[in-house]
């Protein structure tokens, strides 16, 4: 095949596929005009869903961020039994529904649930509440912080750090001034992989939240519900608040991503 | 087959790599093109494999304009400085695939790869892949795989760059012996000046994409065609306006005409050959070889004064 | 003598910072197995639990009813055709942004990271707008299987493509050279040379897109319509298990799935193993 014909079905496929739909969002929101998506996005409902949209997202990228760097760290450079192991299950959330995870968590923390009886005895409401929700949203957004920090850590090798140990440098020093340092935009690209992981995040939630609204209403959930009960106009208002944010993911995403994976 | 380049030339962007180079390779000799990096050589080499096209100029094969005729139909061997071994397939696989894309029986491609095998010297290594081999035992399968379909030229780009020394010394020797077997005008890149010598029939010399002259190496060590020829075949000094070679440069005692007078700076001994460094009356350094005869018979000393004399010395404008 | 003492004090250094690291590790490690117990091993434990207390019967109850059995079918038709889609296409897209060059090619190569970027729920949405009842364009693939096919496209469509990359950018130029000047076609090239090393990335993206697939439902829920037997994905169907109180019923289908999945990415290591022989000497 020749050269342009291959340019041409790549660049139709994605033009097909990713591009025209994006287009739409855009277009479709200001089919009716701008009031009708102000309404829409100062809804009480709705402007409800991004609050909880950005408690679960400020759980749980942090959470995450920490995590993935220490168990990167560890995976990289610690000597234990069962790497694999831990490797398998912080690669696990990649390979899982979101539906299953959901599922799981209400298995956990339902009335009738390993934890769910003792938690609602105690008064704490987990399912169906913001702590379902979160842990939800920290479940599928584990692997991304540390799947980038992982082999930035493998290619830089350990000399900087020895070298600095030999000058007197305690672990901690050597982490902080030497480590961190070294690591630092692969960290950065997995918060943005987390974030957008987080701010998109639909069938666990679902599952746990009771999809209450006003109360456990994630923005995904919001437009979800806007469609389902024919407001259109208000699903894709919000819709287009997270295709902007989207973009805006995919310029950060750009900028900070790692040498080997560019083209 | 013969090769012929009439006013070839190539550039990439600003860059002019082969500037109206015109030369003629015979029928079944081995010649080298010698220049340091940048030289246009490996783009020559590239040219005749069909691998890149000149912007003007003619390559003829044979006698027959081959110079928009793509690199499958020229029949011609072409062996990497990096090997390009076919990584994902065996030794076996490597050698027969010339032969496998024409399509040959099962029976004549088994037959011949065996026999190149044999004479590469790669008994036992036909059912491994690429990664378990050495980088001398990898470039002796790229040499097995060129000559698989019996190509009427052979092409090697800095055949030897990427060994060590020994396996270096040892390939070009074997290169040398092969070529006497198989006769096959074969034609390699090197910026050794050595290894031309040493190995090939005839040398062409390249310089900044021009071809500075070709000939035997005996030719080109005697008589050079260029100051630029004469340093990189070999060592040349300056005496006066004149280029020596060491081994030209007398030493005498008492002033002579085209004389001129120098120092001793240090005397090195080079088991039979003996080194003088001096320094003339203008602060330029040279330096002659003698034997150790000449030397115990001369008495010579450092800091001494003498005289030294051109016997074969070449001028250039 | 000095010589010896300097190495036996450089010996007793590293040593103690061996046994250092690894008493340093022990904190770090216990934060790394808490946080991930709680977060991921225990709900699974919750999940694989629930299944087998079912016990056999009502397990196989559920799984062999035939809207389950419709739903893991289409679900899995749906993967398995998506992955070979963009086994093809998502070479062609990495052939296209490694070997050409034209402008804007850096714009189409961020643009390819959009479904990891983009909510699916909206992906969904955008999907139904255009392809949808009132598709600008007149194309209506609503409530049918081909619109199934498509949202899986669009989630699926990064991971081939960025496996493939890198390993197109690492091949050697030379052995394709070689091949020509031995006497391959073009077509004999890319079929004898490219081809075959770009295998294992193939294979690598198609196993990440086989997994999303099979998972997937943001993207699909709007646009199937979710008719029973017809354009419900196995996902939907666990979701609306649940929803209707049938935990148990909605685990033992979901164990099926993970199990299929588990069994297809072992398919695809074992193949890539093969295939990578010649790597390992």
């Amino acid at each position: 095949m020749s050269r342009l014909g291959l340019r041409l079905v790549a660049l139709g496929y994605l033009a097909l596929v990713l591009l025209a739909p994006l287009a739409m969002v855009f277009w479709r929101t200001f089919e009716h005009g701008l009031a009708p998506v102000w309404s829409s996005l100062s809804d009480p409902a709705t402007v409800h869903a991004f609050k909880i949209t950005l408690l679960l997202a400020a759980i749980a990228v942090p959470l995450n961020t920490i995590f993935g760097t220490v168990a990167g760290l560890a995976i990289v450079r610690g000597r234990f039994p069962g790497k694999g192991l831990l490797n398998a299950f912080i690669d696990l959330p990649l390979a899982l529904s979101p539906v299953v995870v959901g599922l799981a968590l209400y298995l956990l923390y339902g009335r009738s649930g390993w934890f769910g009886g003792w938690l609602t005895a105690h008064g704490y409401q987990v399912l169906f509440a913001w702590p379902a929700m979160a842990l939800a949203t920290v479940f599928v957004s584990v692997p991304f912080v540390a799947r980038e920090v992982i082999p930035t850590l493998r290619e830089l090798g350990e000399e900087q750090e020895q070298a600095a140990r030999t000058l007197g440098a305690s672990a901690w020093q050597t982490f902080r001034r030497i480590t961190l340092p070294s690591i630092r935009w692969a960290v950065v690209y997995g918060v943005v992989l987390t974030t957008a992981r987080c701010l998109g995040e639909y069938g666990a939630v679902a599952i746990v939240s009771g999809r209450i609204v006003g109360r456990s209403e994630t923005v995904t959930l919001r437009v979800d519900a806007s469609y389902q009960t024919f407001d259109p106009t208000g699903a894709y208002a919000v819709a287009l608040v997270l295709a902007a944010i989207a973009v805006a993911v995919l310029v950060a995403m750009t900028l900070t991503k790692p040498k080997e994976q560019t083209a | 087959m013969s090769i012929e380049f009439r006013h070839v030339s190539k550039h990439f962007g600003d860059f002019t790599a082969v500037d109206e180079v015109s030369l003629s390779v015979e029928s079944g000799s081995l010649t080298a093109l010698l220049g340091p990096s940048g030289s246009g050589k490996s783009t020559l080499l590239r040219i005749v494999a069909g691998l890149e096209t000149p912007d003007s100029g003619e390559v003829l094969l044979a006698g027959a304009d081959a110079t928009d005729l793509a690199p499958q139909k020229r029949n011609v061997g072409f062996v990497f400085q990096h090997y390009a071994a076919f990584k994902h397939m065996t030794i076996r696989d490597n050698i027969a695939f010339a032969l496998t894309i024409r399509k040959r029986p099962k029976t004549e491609i088994h037959d011949r790869v065996d026999e190149l095998i044999r004479l590469v010297q790669l008994q036992g290594f036909a059912d491994r892949y690429p990664a378990q081999l050495s980088g001398g035992q990898r470039q002796r399968m790229a040499l097995a795989r060129a000559l698989a379909a019996r190509p009427q030229v052979l092409l090697l780009d800095e055949p030897f760059g990427a060994l060590d020394a020994r396996v270096r010394a040892e390939l070009r020797d074997w290169l040398r012996r092969l070529h006497e077997e198989v006769h096959v005008t074969t034609v390699f890149v090197t910026h050794d000046q050595e290894e031309a010598m040493e190995v090939a029939d005839r040398v062409a010399v390249l310089n900044d994409g021009r071809l500075e002259q070709a000939g035997s190496p005996v030719e080109l060590y005697d008589t050079p065609a260029s100051e630029f020829v004469m340093r990189f075949v070999g060592d040349a000094h300056r005496l006066g306006d004149r280029l020596v070679r060491p081994h030209h440069v007398a030493l005498r005692r008492e002033p002579e005409d085209g004389c001129i007078e120098v120092e001793i700076e240090r005397i090195t001994i080079l088991g039979a050959d003996v080194r003088v460094d001096l320094v003339d009356g203008d602060g330029d350094r040279l330096a002659a070889r003698l034997r150790r005869d000449d030397l115990d018979e001369l008495g010579l000393e450092r800091g001494e004064i003498l005289y030294a004399q051109p016997e074969r010395a070449r001028v250039f404008d | 003598m000095p010589a010896a003492s300097v190495t036996a004090g450089r010996l007793r250094a590293s040593a103690g910072a061996r046994r250092g690291t690894t008493r340093a590790a022990l904190l770090p490690l216990g934060f790394v197995s808490s946080f991930l117990t709680v977060v991921v091993v225990l709900p699974i434990a919750a999940l694989a639990w629930e299944s087998k207390r079912q016990g056999a019967d009502s397990f196989w109850r559920v799984v062999s009813g035939p809207e389950a059995v419709a739903a893991l079918k289409l679900t899995l038709g749906a993967a398995l055709v998506v992955s070979v889609l963009n086994a093809v296409l998502g070479t062609v897209t990495a052939w296209v942004l490694v070997r050409d060059a034209f402008r804007g090619q850096s714009l189409v190569n961020a643009v390819i990271d959009l479904p990891f970027a983009l909510p699916t729920i909206v992906a969904g949405l955008t999907l139904i707008a255009l392809y949808g009842p009132r598709s600008p364009v007149g194309i209506d693939i609503a409530f049918t299987r081909t619109a199934i096919v498509l949202a899986l496209c669009f989630v699926t469509l990064p991971f081939v493509v960025r496996t493939v990359q890198p390993v197109m950018q690492e091949l050697d130029a030379e052995m394709e050279e070689a091949a020509r000047s031995l006497g391959a076609s073009p077509l004999a090239v890319f079929r004898r040379i490219v081809f075959p090393n770009l295998l294992p990335g193939i294979l690598s993206g198609v196993a990440l897109a086989l997994a999303r697939a099979i998972g997937e439902i943001g993207a699909v829920v709007l646009i199937s319509g979710n008719l029973p037997y017809r354009t419900e994905v196995s996902s939907v169907f666990v979701m609306n298990r649940i929803e209707s109180g049938d935990a148990a019923g909605a685990a033992a289908v979901a164990v099926v799935l993970l199990c299929v999945s588990f069994a297809l990415l072992l398919a695809i290591g074992g193949l890539r193993f093969l295939v990578t022989r010649h790597e390992r000497v």
